[in-house]
């Protein structure tokens, strides 16, 4: 068996006396577009937050690419291949949309020369022929040189997508990416996440949309109360019910 | 030129200078209201250089310069632990106590004050102002630069990207803390005079007021900020007594109407063909 992307050992995560996790382990296989679902609560982004780094967990390990990351510190995580989208769009509002690219660029720099070169005296520096590149492949290079708060929600939120990838991830991590756009959005994120997987970049995707998860996920698991209650192809999944049990007793 | 227009230049290279002391770190975010005491660490440094070890100016300003930034390098770690209002708080502190301790140090003359023989000229001074404004422009351009707003914006995914946040805020202190003694080095040096009761309060008050009337969104906030400062008090002072009430009801106007500083971000912007908004619903395969 090949080493899976993204391993999640007996973690276990609290504050203080609340349970968020309770010993979770679940496998991310390389090269695939795995989903993380269930209701509110459940613990999808408190899993990010850990894989990520943001924070440590109470207990367990998480292992990227058969690596153990559970002590390294949040921002050497990306040099290994992982990097994360942000539910409410994280984009930095001080700078425009080329500006944010570029900062999303850092781990594929080197050095003190890298940092200090001003390279912003270039108009067309690669940094930037890149970063408007990457938006161009998915149509926004319009967007390169406006202000971040302009934009509308769904543009922001596939910018931030694009911001992930360009520290050549090989594990993505996203949180409800479909969640706030229209269906003109929702096709371009579709064909947007086809292109990343085509690039073989493995998928991590939190997502309420169940046809969007049908559409993009090839694998399921299903987490309440900070468990995985079962996992398998949606379909399977949707019938469990356990799964229905957790979004039924959430509605109840 | 005039003596009253060059000690006014004078006076405005040296806000200029602190202007950009104070710029850096709150590029990033941090408030460093004991800028004062890093300006007296490089004038009395210099001056101890020039004065008692024989040291040419052309050494002794840098290596106050250096002196200033070896202080904020040593507190650095501590004071950036704290965040925010308490940042501002633990630099201001910081500022006191230099200043405190020079104002009490025998060697260079307590509270009556250091005399410097060595002088340094209006040219001198012109020269290191354009080089500071020239050193900190090729530093806005750079990616140190594009992080230290990224860090303002948002710490938590600036480190995610994998920037070292920390690092940088500590650089941020430390090359204004250098840039702070540079002024205060040569400050010394023009007026053949350093006491420790200029490098007071209101001293970096007054520069973080600069800074933040100019705006430090752009490279040319602070330089804006400190023209503004320095130059509106000669203007108004045909208003005679009523000056200082004119001047101050400027400045509360100007952060009503431009709370984001006299120099924006978007000023720069839109002299470039900046793309127009392009509304949601637009279909993207247009392009």
């Amino acid at each position: 068996m090949t080493t899976p992307a993204l391993a999640l050992d007996s973690l276990s995560q609290s504050f203080g006396g609340l349970q968020v996790l309770t010993d979770l382990s679940l496998s991310v296989p390389a090269g695939r577009a795995t989903a993380l679902i269930g209701p509110n609560g459940a613990g999808k982004t408190t899993v990010f937050n850990v894989v990520s780094g943001v924070y440590a967990p109470t207990a367990g390990r998480v292992l990227l690419h058969g690596r153990d990351i559970t002590a390294m510190p949040s921002r050497r995580r990306i040099r290994h291949g992982l990097a994360r989208s942000f539910q409410n769009v994280r984009l930095m509002d001080h700078l425009s949309v080329v500006e944010n690219l570029i900062v999303g660029q850092h781990a594929t720099t080197r050095g003190l020369s890298d940092l200090l070169t001003p390279f912003r005296l270039w108009p067309e520096h690669r940094w930037r022929r890149q970063a408007v590149d990457a938006l161009a492949e998915v149509g926004l290079s319009a967007h390169a040189d406006a202000a971040v708060g302009a934009l509308p929600y769904g543009i922001r939120k596939r910018i931030d997508l694009v911001r992930a990838t360009l520290a050549g991830a090989s594990l993505l991590m996203l949180d409800e990416p479909a969640a706030g756009l229209n269906p003109t959005e929702m096709n371009a994120l579709r064909d947007h996440l086809a292109l990343l997987r085509r690039r073989g970049v493995t998928l991590l995707v939190v997502e309420h949309d169940m046809r969007f998860v049908g559409e993009v996920c090839d694998w399921v698991v299903a987490l309440d109360f900070g468990q995985k209650i079962t996992e398998g192809p949606l379909a399977e999944v949707q019938r469990d019910e356990r799964v229905r049990a957790a979004y039924l007793g959430q509605a109840a | 030129m005039s003596g009253y227009q060059s000690g006014l230049l004078v006076i405005l290279c040296f806000n200029v200078i602190a202007a950009y002391a104070v710029y850096l770190p709150l590029a990033a975010g941090q408030l460093n209201l004991g800028v004062a005491g890093f300006m007296a660490v490089g004038a009395y440094g210099a001056a101890i250089l020039t004065n008692e070890m024989g040291w040419p100016l052309v050494a002794a300003v840098p290596a106050g310069g250096l002196a200033a930034g070896l202080v904020a390098l040593v507190v650095a770690v501590p004071i950036l632990r704290t965040q925010g209002i308490y940042l501002a708080l633990a630099t201001f502190a910081l500022g006191q106590v230099i200043a405190a301790i020079f104002l009490n140090l025998d060697i260079v003359g307590g509270a009556a004050g250091y005399p410097v023989a060595a002088y340094a000229g209006p040219g001198g001074v012109y020269a290191l102002t354009g080089a500071v404004v020239a050193a900190v422009f090729l530093l806005s351009r750079t990616r140190f630069a594009l992080y230290l707003t990224a860090i303002k914006s948002d710490p938590v995914v600036t480190d995610l990207m994998g920037i070292d946040v920390r690092g940088m805020q500590v650089a941020a202190l430390t090359l204004g803390a250098v840039i702070a003694g540079l002024g205060g080095g040569l400050y010394g040096h023009h007026f053949s005079f350093v006491e420790a009761q200029h490098f007071n309060v209101a001293l970096s008050i007054y520069t973080v007021l600069y800074v933040l009337l100019g705006g430090v969104q752009t490279v040319w906030g602070p330089l804006v900020g400190a023209v503004f400062f320095t130059v509106l008090p000669e203007v108004l002072r045909v208003g005679g007594g009523w000056r200082y009430v004119l001047f101050a009801l400027l400045i509360i106007g100007f952060m009503a109407l431009r709370p984001q500083g006299i120099v924006t971000a978007g000023s720069w912007r839109r002299r470039s063909p900046a793309p127009a908004r392009v509304p949601a619903s637009l279909p993207e395969a247009a392009e």
